[in-house]
């Protein structure tokens, strides 16, 4: 279970983007959070990924309550959590072609013999051609890089999924096939999924619950 | 009535730019050259004293005139040209690599690391370099290395400032974020994702970094604390020469200023085209 519970986080300590709001999902469900602009959807989507620390409260990952978020996080919590950002062009590294863009964090875990057949199989999966993945970020359409940052966040198998605005960027058909990757995924693994964006039509097909952010946090 | 024909502008006009970097590279195709191969290829000694032809003007025996006890200037500018290059050279490699290390690990580790790092740069830099560079040199005995040493230990704060700045805004992209969450250490990501990220920077710091190291050589030489005086370096060219240029002979000390300034600008204005060619939007300032 993906527990968290009463955070408040941000970037000021006097302004916090979150104020004790409350979130669980359970593993296999797939949960979409609906909110406005900047409301600080991204914020918690950060936390619960455990890439940002939170000033406050707590978040529990399978039981385990964790301590230490970014860096401070052990190496098997972080990578029980994939995350896909919402912008690709950020999200990828300029100078990683695809292939090793989708194969790093294999290598950083100390995998690397396993890139080469799982990076074809995921490639395939998110419907990446092979001539693609020699390409860097520059020489790709903003959907085929975000194909390649959602294969990156399969890479490692995670329990759990946190889409971050996912398919902002990307036309219908794009949207309709990653997301199609995803429940696949889930289908197939049992992964508990956090999708976070502001369109209530695609979160509410997408999604098994659907929970707007005025639900989540302390008023 | 004859046809205009439109022309782009290009063709008719070459910018300012294009004909300073020209000018810089016909200088450097003299001078690499020339330093690199005269030394091994021409057998002539530098040393060779002629009393008999001491103190000429420039001719065509003695382009560049001789000194005061007759020594050949043109191949004494050429050996001091060589060693000041080389000092150049290899302090701003050293003085690279350890700004863009201490920069990096500052700026990747931030907190403690990059407070205690940055102070102790702050506190060498409002040090005078050469007051620095002086008290270097004075511990070792005179000669080529202490020099480098010296150049370097006072060089590489700019560049770990510099280095430090990229990375600390490296640091917030979402792709660090993405290698964070795929389980990379902090050494990873340094390696992997940030310091290629300042490379460019870091060597364009190297490159105008020579022309400085340069200078700070003659420097040290000019004052008689760098290499050793039978050695040529420019430095040592136009301190042993000063005394003659009150007697009125302006070539001893004219060539090795020239050979100093001219591929310092030239180095310094190849560093600023290819700075140019990274940021096109900062190109008008001055890159010494």
């Amino acid at each position: 279970m993906l527990e968290l519970d009463d955070i408040t986080a941000g970037y000021d300590r006097r302004a916090p983007a979150v104020r004790g709001a409350h979130l669980s999902l359970y593993p296999g469900e797939s949960l979409g959070l609906l909110g406005p602009s900047g409301c600080g959807k991204s914020t918690l989507a950060r936390v619960a990924a455990l890439l940002h620390r939170p000033d406050r409260g707590t978040v529990t990952l399978d039981g385990r309550t964790v301590t230490g978020f970014f860096h401070r996080a052990p190496r098997s919590l972080r990578t029980a959590v994939g995350v896909v950002f919402q912008q690709p062009r950020l999200a990828a590294d300029p100078r990683l072609r695809l292939r090793d863009l989708v194969a790093e964090p294999l290598r950083a875990t100390g995998r690397r013999t396993e890139a080469g057949p799982r990076v074809a199989e995921l490639a395939e999966r998110v419907g990446l051609g092979a001539d693609l993945l020699s390409r860097r970020p520059h020489e790709v359409s903003d959907g085929q890089l975000q194909r390649a940052c959602l294969a990156r966040a399969l890479v490692l198998r995670p329990r759990w999924l946190v889409c971050d605005e996912m398919t902002a960027m990307l036309d219908a058909s794009t949207t309709a096939a990653l997301v199609a990757v995803v429940e696949d995924y889930r289908a197939e693994t049992g992964a508990g999924l956090l999708a976070v964006g502001h369109d209530p039509v695609l979160l509410d097909r997408w999604c098994g619950r659907t929970v707007h952010w005025n639900e989540i946090v302390k008023h | 009535m004859a046809e205009q024909v439109w022309r782009p502008q290009g063709r008719t006009r070459r910018s300012t730019r294009t004909v300073r970097v020209r000018a810089c590279v016909a200088v450097m195709a003299v001078i690499v050259p020339a330093v690199l191969l005269v030394p091994p290829l021409a057998q002539l000694d530098q040393q060779a004293v002629d009393l008999a032809a001491k103190l000429q003007p420039p001719s065509w025996e003695h382009p560049f005139g001789t000194d005061d006890v007759g020594r050949d200037l043109l191949l004494r500018c050429v050996y001091g040209l060589r060693v000041s290059l080389f000092v150049g050279l290899v302090a701003a490699l050293v003085a690279t690599v350890i700004g863009t290390a201490v920069g990096a690990a500052a700026g990747a580790l931030g907190g403690w690391t990059d407070r205690v790092a940055m102070r102790a740069v702050d506190t060498l830099s409002s040090v005078p370099h050469l007051l620095l560079g002086i008290f270097v040199v004075a511990v070792f005995r005179p000669g080529v290395w202490p020099v480098v040493a010296s150049v370097a230990v006072t060089h590489w704060l700019s560049t770990a400032r510099i280095v430090r700045a990229e990375v600390m805004s490296l640091r917030g992209r979402a792709y660090v974020d993405a290698a964070v969450s795929g389980g990379a250490s902090r050494w990873r990501v340094a390696v992997r994702h940030l310091v290629p990220g300042v490379l460019p920077q870091a060597g364009l710091a190297a490159v105008l970094m020579i022309p400085h190291a340069m200078w700070h050589e003659s420097a040290l030489s000019f004052l008689g604390l760098g290499l050793p005086a039978h050695q040529a370096s420019l430095g040592n060219l136009v301190q042993t020469a000063r005394g003659s240029l009150l007697a009125g002979d302006w070539w001893p000390t004219f060539f090795p200023g020239l050979l100093l300034i001219l591929p310092t600008l030239a180095i310094a204005g190849l560093a600023g085209a290819w700075r140019d060619r990274l940021n096109p939007r900062r190109r008008s300032e001055l890159t010494l």
